[in-house]
């Protein structure tokens, strides 16, 4: 018998990638053990609301993946290795017809197709729907799926159970995982030839954001301590619109705005009357005015940068607030309730008004991370994903994959709305037989590793918990925590200055050291959170260091990355193809060295020098790897060979 | 000076399955907008009761804080209900917090609600694909028809239904109002409508379909207002009809 046909696969995660991956691998025959902090229907992307793009040109557009593709390396800023982009937006079409045949209740056509909308950083409709409930109608089908590959016994399932970190042995390769049983708080560490990273993203950093409480990053970080690379850290999506709340920010989909939905506020600063009393000339439309193309639909960043500007610099957020009006009034009841009904629910059930009726108050909030574990990938000679490569997905730890939010591909420094569901069943369809291929290629099973090797592990967590649980500071770890948020949101957010990066970095170091003087809240040997809520909290601090330090070194404006002492402003009516131009001259054979002779404008001709040296510079990722609790940051090159970089325009 | 508002929560707490219950009261600075999540998360980071009394933080289920993962069921002030959505404003005073009663205590407020997913299992509640491969679009549906499978599809697998059913309880396996609507969701889709009869047979039983007495409690609880009184009585015609033609052999 082959290796492989003995061999066990760990998925760690039981959203959308970790599903995808469980299904696929067990459709190879592959029997995986999934681990899980929740019932993995309980997972966060339950909370994706809006859809999942794929380019299917039903509505006469001219839309094609290419071009889906196009705006996703766009929309991301070009940090975004091309490659995967490509492949998952040729393969999104394929990917929501097999969430269709799975059952999922996209929204129809009157012809009875699945239905599309418009989503941000797209003049076309590309979003497949479910309700405002898209994540979690997805989430259900992969889970009904894997649900049915429990009972014919491939896969087993670890509900209640923390990945804690992975069983490396002498070469440095992954053999299994360490985990502990939330519940009997036992320690255990279980042998596989391949592990599956697919634990989302880090939102809890920041204390409040629009994350579920299961997203704190440990299980990224439990690895990056162990060796694994950590990439673009530093680029945190913060999510145009969200309604603030104390224990979490709830998100207000962009499909609102895509659905219609229009950001404004009062004309005159301070006017406090009822928002339906105000006239339509007294209302500025501050996104529909400065990108008459894109209006209301701008990615992200702009859009988050934007109520920023209008509310902090210019200080005319409704009633004084960072808040601006997202208005959906104009729109029927009955059309909002059938596309909109989730997120019309979440408004009125937490806020108490009807958004139907009276426009929402919204502010932007942390919502997704570009950034996460480093992995690989093979291409083609056309530039396409070589499909089943070993390499696909993996960390720079062999036998380690990542998969999803925790992972950095497809969204350079941007993430386009309804692109990560896709990206998270993408990553974990096509890392099933990636790892296929590399259970092939091993020489030697987990199970014959010396049981030694994972009684190692097990003891060396059991220590690490036994000296948190004797800890008895003063300090309530809880506290700590806010703390750390509070330094986050305040200082490493959506406008970034390097002398308060600079201080953060010092700050979180503080703040760290004040770890050892929590105490262990409580003593209880039984599903005890505090104990390992004060595990979590170390890693959070790590997590932060990495982030700020990529923050405070990258002195450019990229994508959700915002230093106004680095933006370069381009001259108005600036084409960005004349980009294209001016490199294409100046890096041709002969050329004599004189730019002022290229036709372009002196104003232009600044700016394309500035962006040309910004990019020489910064179009890098950034790479982070742990040094002792330090992270040392380096910069690795980007595969942009399909569409080069350009400036980005959205008016 | 005025005096600061407060939030009174009166929590029933029990440290392991084995261990007995116990009340504890708190009081919390008062937030405005704030929902019992919010109050939880105070006491942990001031883990004392109202009398002075250090305590350790209590210990609940949670995830999405938004309504849409079911984690953060419990009674509260004696409704079955999600905690996320539970808001102080609109609640009376002292709060009272427990877990559900229907399933066995983990700790605190956290409860074990492995029976129904492992009723998911035996009622085949998936759709039975061929396999990941591209096999082409899936079935048409007419709007109609996606709004009512929409409908039933939102099913967080919470267990307010299950809570609030009197059939549940220590002399009886009912399934459950939310598997049976399942059932009914998966055999409304074209695909899943193939095996119906398996799923049929599943609820063909004591503890199936036979099982509910009709109390229409759980539509009443249902946070996603899921239709599951229309879900069991379409089950039950099913069922019924299924029995007939499994008698004459018309299958």
């Amino acid at each position: 018998m082959s290796y492989m046909a003995k061999s066990e696969v760990i998925v760690v995660g039981g959203g959308l990638a970790g599903l995808a991956a469980t299904m696929k691998l067990a459709e190879l025959g592959i029997p995986v053990k999934l681990f899980s902090f929740v019932p993995v229907k309980r997972s966060h992307s339950v909370c994706a609301q809006g859809g999942i793009n794929g380019a299917v040109n039903t509505k006469g557009e001219g839309d094609s993946p290419w071009v889906h593709f196009f705006d996703t390396v766009k929309g991301g800023d070009f940090l975004a290795h091309q490659p995967l982009c490509l492949s998952m937006c040729e393969d999104a079409p394929r990917i929501i017809n097999l969430m269709d045949r799975m059952g999922v209740t996209f929204n129809r056509t009157n012809e009875g197709f699945i239905d599309f909308r418009r989503f941000g950083g797209t003049l076309f409709h590309r979003t497949a729907y479910a309700g405002a409930t898209t994540g979690q109608q997805l989430l259900y089908a992969l889970d009904e799926q894997v649900r049915r590959y429990e009972v014919e016994g491939l896969v087993e399932k670890f509900e209640f159970w923390e990945f804690l970190g992975s069983v490396l042995d002498e070469d440095g390769a992954c053999r299994g995982i360490t985990a502990m049983d939330l519940h009997s708080m036992e320690i255990r560490s279980f042998p596989a030839d391949a592990v599956v990273l697919a634990t989302g993203g880090p939102g809890l950093v920041y204390g409040r954001s629009t994350n579920s409480m299961v997203n704190n990053g440990s299980a990224a970080v439990a690895v990056y301590k162990q060796g694994a690379k950590y990439a673009n850290g530093e680029f945190i999506q913060i999510h145009p619109t969200a309604i603030p709340g104390w224990d979490k920010h709830r998100l207000m989909s962009e499909s609102a705005r895509g659905e219609g939905g229009r950001v404004w506020v009062p004309k005159k600063k301070g006017d406090t009357r009822n928002p339906r009393e105000i006239p339509e000339e007294e209302r500025w439309y501050f996104l529909e005015e400065k990108y008459p193309r894109f209006g209301n639909l701008v990615p992200r960043d702009v859009a988050a940068k934007e109520i920023y500007h209008v509310c902090v610099d210019l200080e005319m957020g409704i009633d004084g607030e960072n808040m601006v009006f997202l208005d959906l009034t104009h729109k029927s009841r009955e059309e909002l309730d059938r596309k909109l009904g989730g997120i019309m629910e979440i408004y009125e059930k937490f806020v108490g008004e009807d958004p139907r009726e009276v426009p929402m108050r919204i502010f932007p909030a942390v919502h997704y991370s570009m950034g996460g574990l480093w992995v690989d990938y093979e291409r083609d000679a056309e530039g396409r994903i070589v499909e089943g490569s070993p390499r696909n997905h993996m960390t720079n730890i062999p036998g380690l994959y990542a998969v999803g939010e925790v992972d950095y591909q497809y969204h350079g420094a941007n993430r386009l709305g309804a692109n990560s569901l896709l990206s998270c069943i993408y990553a974990g369809l096509i890392t099933a037989p990636s790892i296929q291929t590399y259970l092939g290629g091993l020489s030697a099973r987990a199970q014959e590793k010396p049981e030694s090797l994972y009684a190692g592990f097990t003891q060396e967590w059991s220590t690490r918990f036994d000296e948190i649980r004797a800890m008895n500071g003063k300090i309530n770890p809880y506290q700590l925590h806010q703390d750390l948020g509070d330094l986050m949101l305040s200082n490493v957010l959506i406008v970034r200055h390097n002398d308060r990066l600079e201080k953060t970095l010092e700050e979180l170091d503080k703040m760290q050291a004040l770890w050892f003087e929590c105490g262990n809240l409580d003593g209880g040997t039984w599903a005890n959170d505090s104990l390992r809520f004060m595990h979590h909290l170390w890693y959070m601090f790590e997590l932060a260091k990495v982030i700020t330090k990529g923050a405070l070194l990258r002195n450019e404006c990229r994508g959700a990355h915002y230093k106004p002492e680095f933006e370069i402003s381009q001259p108005a009516g600036f084409k960005p193809d004349s980009y294209l131009r001016y490199t294409e001259k100046v890096t041709a054979p002969g050329f004599d060295g004189d730019e002022t002779k290229l036709g372009f404008s002196p104003e232009e001709l600044d700016y394309l020098r500035r962006f040309k040296a910004q990019n020489d510079e910064w179009l890098k990722t950034t790479i982070a790897q742990d040094r002792d609790g330090v992270p040392e940051i380096t910069y690795e090159a980007i595969d942009t060979s399909l569409v080069p970089p350009r400036p980005r325009k959205y008016d | 000076m005025t005096e600061q508002r407060t939030i009174e929560l009166k929590i029933k707490r029990q440290d392991s399955p084995n261990d007995p219950p116990r009340w504890e009261v708190f009081s919390v600075p008062y937030l405005p907008r704030a929902n019992v999540i919010t109050c939880l998360k105070q006491i942990q980071s001031n883990p004392v009761t109202k009398d002075g009394k250090e305590t350790t933080p209590v210990v609940w289920d949670s995830n999405c804080l938004e309504e849409v993962c079911g984690a953060c069921t419990m009674l509260v002030n004696g409704k079955v209900r999600q905690a996320c959505s539970a808001l102080v404003d609109q609640l009376e005073q002292p709060i009272v917090l427990e877990p559900m009663r229907k399933f066995p205590t983990v700790r605190d407020l956290v409860v074990d609600r492995s029976f129904m997913f492992e009723s998911l299992k035996r009622v085949k509640a998936w759709i039975p694909i061929d396999g990941s491969y591209d096999l082409g679009a899936g079935p048409r549906m007419s709007e109609r028809q996606q709004e009512i499978a929409y409908m039933l599809s939102r099913c967080m697998t919470c267990g307010c239904c299950v809570e609030a059913c009197p059939q549940v309880n220590e002399r009886s396996d009912f399934i459950g109002p939310a598997v049976i609507s399942q059932v009914r969701l998966f055999n409304l889709h074209p695909t899943g409508e193939m095996n119906r009869w398996e799923r049929l047979e599943s609820l063909i039983d004591k503890d199936g379909i036979s099982g509910c007495g009709g109390a229409q409690n759980c539509v009443k609880v249902c946070p996603k207002e899921i239709q599951l009184t229309e879900s069991i009585a379409a089950m039950a015609r099913e069922t019924s009809k299924y029995q007939i033609r499994k008698i004459f052999h018309m299958d």
